[in-house]
């Protein structure tokens, strides 16, 4: 026996060890890499754009420890009992959010959070999970292809809490809730007459929609079309993104260098607007990495979904996955100008707990739905 | 008929794999719309963004230039500039802001009427810029600031440069001050050199020489954060800061001898008047007084508005330049020029004699010009005419003459026209003509000469007027016999870093060649015994050298509409104005001087002695 024989049998020990361990912990290694891959990614670049405040960065290591805690714990959970918990948790989420709606603090000029005393949080967070679930476990009832009654009625299980939080007005969660929603009504085989026609309904209504915005969200969609109409108001953030990733070029100006980010002239560096910060101290190389990572998660999550054992696992492991790259896509279009800017922080990357911990819990149901497969064979 | 679906888990799994295979190819489309939209913002348009994070991030911070540094003639410094302490406001550190001005105000270093205009001031900074509101402390108010220090958060003392002038009023008409940068300023200035720069030459060499003065501003890029505070950070990658460092001005060199301005000033006691002493040799302005005279480090601290209003609103107008500005009429200063132009004109011979009868008129006329000595002088010859200052005998002259005549030779002598001298905002005076009067007046029958006023102008009196720089150029001139020099103030300017000195050599002027040159003799002759036997022998009494001079009183014909004056003052501003010009010594000129004591009286006794005072100063060396 050599000594190089005896390195890669220990190592192959290792391996598999490892491997035992993630199976009894009912855990993907994979994606477990990727979110582990992400997470210090953003950990790395937090550090730059929260500049001198060590405590912000702290805070968040702490909120990624509790978000890996959570993922595992709700890995744990068989699936039928995510199953059972569905309408319970969507109807909880309601009657949270009319509770917010009436007695919620009043934070950055909105009613979103409810103070527990121990903890504040955002209602319309457990949505991002509840309304999915509870389409995914109505939809498992109905044959598929949905027909139009259960099409309307999905639709209703989803306008309800997002209406709620449009309300608030958090337009951003809206989007994201109702997305999470309709991507488990498309996966389920919505017709695509219905997709195209509800292109259509939605491209009539915006008009509406516009009636019914308030000053602000009207101001951000302008400023999108034209920041430099006002560069030192609403554009400000979306010029000021703009100079920081274009200036970064293709090697970025360095970590803890760009000027843009560490001068102070980029905006909530180390929340919205923290894939600017990537963009100008890592370049279009550290975009990519990050933009490959995503990619990465996203495509494990779908291959998982493929693998899920009924209609109600693989639609809500597979609505959880999309939404995850629908939050990386908004973000990044809104820095770099290309979406209005809606308050959606890049996931996994930006300093934020209630984020974060959204994810992972979702990761973790992710995770339990798949392995619940295994258990029937 | 409803049919009624069950679920076909095959069908939904084939379904669902449809489906998520065109979401993945959809997030592929959406994941290559990102990256491309990376490229285009890092690639494409990596050099516009970054030149725009590049003026983001530095902030340019002016390095005014140090001013050059006025001598005079021996060395001795009469504009430096020297550390002047302001008190500056620094919001954020000052905590409550009200309660720093109180503090201030009860430490005597506000005035409480200014504490509003203080907090406007502060309020409109931003809270991390030091706003300056105490320019140029006095020593007493930097005591009373170290003691309360540490009662004052955020008030410093900052020191800058300011300009000082050591010797205060004495000269100060003669190098000007510098003050606070006008929008009229503004105007002609070039802005990009005095960005950062708070004060420029307002009046005399200070104005005019503010090119060679200034020097050239430099500035510093100062790296900035978004608020437009200045922040240290290490820099990866960019452009580099700049620097370009400021070039001082150059220093200058004046003609002005300050100890002999501050004898001259000083012999005028406190009266109102003016002096201005020439080198013949070379127009080199030794003296420059006109008085009264004010401090221009008023203006260099930036002087408030009551002392300003003191000084513009003082009847006896200190701000005044009465050297450069002020027309007189010449009086009897110029007989000795009328009888040079009589012998040129060969109208009249030295040893002609007239007789003074106390008045004259014209032929056909019954008005009687007076001379000023009612009895009459009696028989006169050109040189006791000149001595005794006979009037008579130069009203025949000036009649014999014609205005003409007298007008182009007196034009020759430099009257009527600016000397050229090297600072801004000289008059010219007025040399009457018939083709004066013309442009002087609008109607017809004003425009008319008549011979009586041809009379008057023999004595210096009627429309003539002319500056004390006319008076004492054309000393000079008589002086050289002809030979004269543009008047200056600087004779040299001097590189700042190499101290290499440009002297600049003096600009003569064409030379007054006479047809007789007996002439400037006999006319110098004749200006010599004014002294030594004639109106102002006892102010040359004693003197170690010979002096050419000749007395004048000037008449003051009428009030200035925009003075006003209290009943006593009425007669005192009545009288005569009191002239003296004089060169000497008379065989070897040195210095021509020309002295004017407003409302003085006669120009023996009151103007003489400030010649005479000049001379003594500049001729005779003290002992070692």
């Amino acid at each position: 026996m050599t000594y190089g024989e005896l390195g890669a049998s220990r190592t192959r020990r290792t391996v598999t060890g490892m491997a035992r361990l993630l199976k009894a912990l009912r855990l993907d290694g994979m994606l477990l890499s990727g979110l582990a891959v992400i997470s210090l990614f953003g950990m790395f670049v937090l550090y730059s754009a929260a500049g001198d405040n060590t405590a912000l960065w702290f805070n968040q290591l702490a909120r990624i420890g509790i978000g890996f805690v959570l993922m595992i714990v709700l890995a744990q959970v068989p699936d039928h009992f995510l199953r059972m918990l569905s309408p319970a948790g969507y109807v909880l989420g309601l009657v949270l959010l009319v509770v917010v709606a009436i007695a919620g603090d009043i934070g950055k000029g909105a009613q979103r959070w409810l103070d527990l005393g121990v903890i504040r949080f955002q209602p319309s967070e457990i949505l991002k999970l509840a309304v999915p679930m509870m389409c995914a476990w109505y939809l498992n009832q109905r044959p598929l292809p949905p027909s139009a009654r259960d099409i309307l009625v999905v639709m209703l299980v989803i306008a309800l809490p997002v209406g709620l939080i449009a309300e608030q007005p958090d337009l951003g969660t809206a989007l994201l809730v109702a997305a999470a929603g309709v991507i488990v009504l498309v996966l389920a085989g919505l017709s695509w007459r219905f997709v195209v026609g509800g292109a259509v309904v939605l491209g009539a209504a915006v008009p509406v929609i516009w009636h019914f915005m308030h000053d602000y969200q009207r101001q951000r969609v302008r400023t999108l079309l034209d920041p430099e109409s006002d560069a030192l108001g609403a554009g400000y953030h979306i010029i000021q993104s703009q100079i920081a990733i274009g200036s970064g070029g293709v090697f970025g100006k360095g970590w803890m260098n760009g000027s843009q980010a560490q001068l102070e002239f980029l905006p909530e560096r180390s929340t919205d607007f923290i894939f600017a910060v990537i963009g100008e101290e890592l370049g279009l190389l550290g975009l990519v990495a990050l933009l490959v990572a995503y990619l990465f998660v996203v495509g494990r999550g779908i291959y998982m979904s493929l693998q899920c054992r009924d209609a109600f696992a693989r639609l809500l492991a597979g609505s959880i996955a999309l939404t995850f790259f629908v939050y990386a896509c908004v973000n990044a279009g809104m820095v770099m100008g290309l979406l209005p800017v809606v308050g959606v922080p890049l996931p996994l990357v930006s300093y934020g707990g209630t984020s974060f911990v959204t994810l992972m819990a979702g990761f973790g149901i992710l995770m339990s739905l798949h392995s619940s497969r295994k258990l029937v064979g | 008929m409803r049919r009624v679906r069950i679920k076909d888990d095959a069908l939904e799994q084939r379904i669902y794999f449809q489906r998520s295979l065109i979401a993945v190819g959809m997030v592929a489309v959406i994941a290559l719309v990102l990256a491309g939209r990376a490229f285009w913002l890092q690639v494409a348009q990596h050099q516009h963004y970054l030149e725009l994070s590049q003026g983001n991030r530095a902030r340019i911070e002016p390095l005014p230039p140090n001013r050059g540094v006025i001598y005079d003639r021996a060395g001795r410094v009469i504009a430096e500039n020297t550390p002047a302490y302001q008190l500056e406001i620094l919001r954020e550190q000052a905590g409550d802001l009200e309660d720093t001005l109180s503090r201030l105000v009860r430490f005597g270093l506000l005035e409480a009427s200014d504490v509003k205009r203080v907090r406007q001031l502060v309020l409109a900074r931003r809270s991390f810029e030091a706003v300056p509101f105490l320019l140029q402390l006095d020593d007493e108010e930097v005591a009373r600031y170290a003691v309360h220090r540490h009662e004052l958060p955020g008030v410093l003392l900052v020191t800058r440069m300011a300009r000082h002038y050591p010797y205060g009023t004495v000269g100060a008409h003669a190098f000007g001050y510098v003050g606070t940068i006008s929008e009229v300023d503004m105007k002609r200035l070039d802005r990009a050199r005095y960005f950062g720069t708070g004060v420029i030459g307002k009046t005399g060499v200070e104005r005019a020489y503010e090119d060679d003065l200034f020097g050239t501003g430099g500035y510093r890029e100062v790296l900035v954060n978004a608020e437009g505070r200045p922040v240290k950070f290490a820099e990866g990658s960019g452009q580099p800061l700049r620097t370009i460092e400021p070039r001082a001005g150059k220093d200058l060199r004046m003609t002005i001898d300050i100890e002999l301005q501050r004898v001259a000033e000083e012999a005028f006691a406190g009266r109102r008047g003016g002096a201005v002493a020439i080198d013949p040799s070379s127009g080199d302005v030794l003296v420059f007084a006109s008085l009264p005279s004010f401090d221009p480090n008023g203006f260099a601290r930036g002087i408030s508005r009551s002392d300003y209003l003191a000084l513009t609103e003082n009847p006896d107008q200190p701000l005044f330049n009465r050297v450069l500005r002020g027309t007189y009429p010449p009086g009897s200063t110029i007989k000795p020029l009328m009888a040079l132009a009589g012998l040129e004109y060969e109208v009249i011979r030295p040893e002609d004699q007239a007789y003074c009868g106390g008045a004259y008129s014209l032929p056909g006329s019954r008005h009687r010009f007076r001379d000023f000595k009612r009895e009459g002088h009696g028989a006169m010859e050109m040189k006791s005419a000149v001595t005794q200052s006979c009037d008579v005998y130069f009203y025949r002259l000036a009649n014999t003459l014609g205005i003409q005549r007298i007008h182009d030779s007196m034009a020759r002598m430099g009257f009527g026209q600016p000397t050229g001298i090297d600072v801004a905002g000289e008059r010219g005076g007025i040399m009457p003509s018939p083709a004066w009067k013309k442009t002087a007046f609008s109607s017809a029958e004003q425009q008319v000469w008549f011979p009586g006023e041809t009379v008057i102008v023999g004595i210096g009196q009627g429309y003539w007027t002319a500056t004390l720089l006319q008076l004492a150029k054309a000393t000079a001139l008589l002086s050289m016999r002809g030979h004269h020099f543009r008047p200056r103030l600087v004779r040299a300017l001097i590189d700042p870093e190499t101290r290499q000195v440009e002297e600049r050599a003096p600009v003569a002027l064409p030379s007054v060649e006479l047809r007789q040159a007996q002439n400037w003799e006999i006319i110098v002759e004749a200006m010599v015994a004014v002294t030594t036997g004639g109106t102002a022998t006892r102010a040359a009494r004693g003197a170690a050298y010979s002096i050419a001079g000749k007395t004048g009183t000037a008449q003051v014909f009428s009030i200035g509409q925009t003075e006003k004056y209290n009943e006593k003052d009425v007669a005192e501003r009545l009288r005569d104005h009191a002239l003296f010009v004089a060169f000497a010594p008379a065989d070897n000129p040195k210095l021509a001087v020309a002295v004017l004591v407003e409302n003085g009286g006669f120009g023996a006794s009151a103007a003489a002695p400030i010649a005479r005072a000049i001379f003594d100063a500049y001729l005779v060396k003290p002992a070692p």
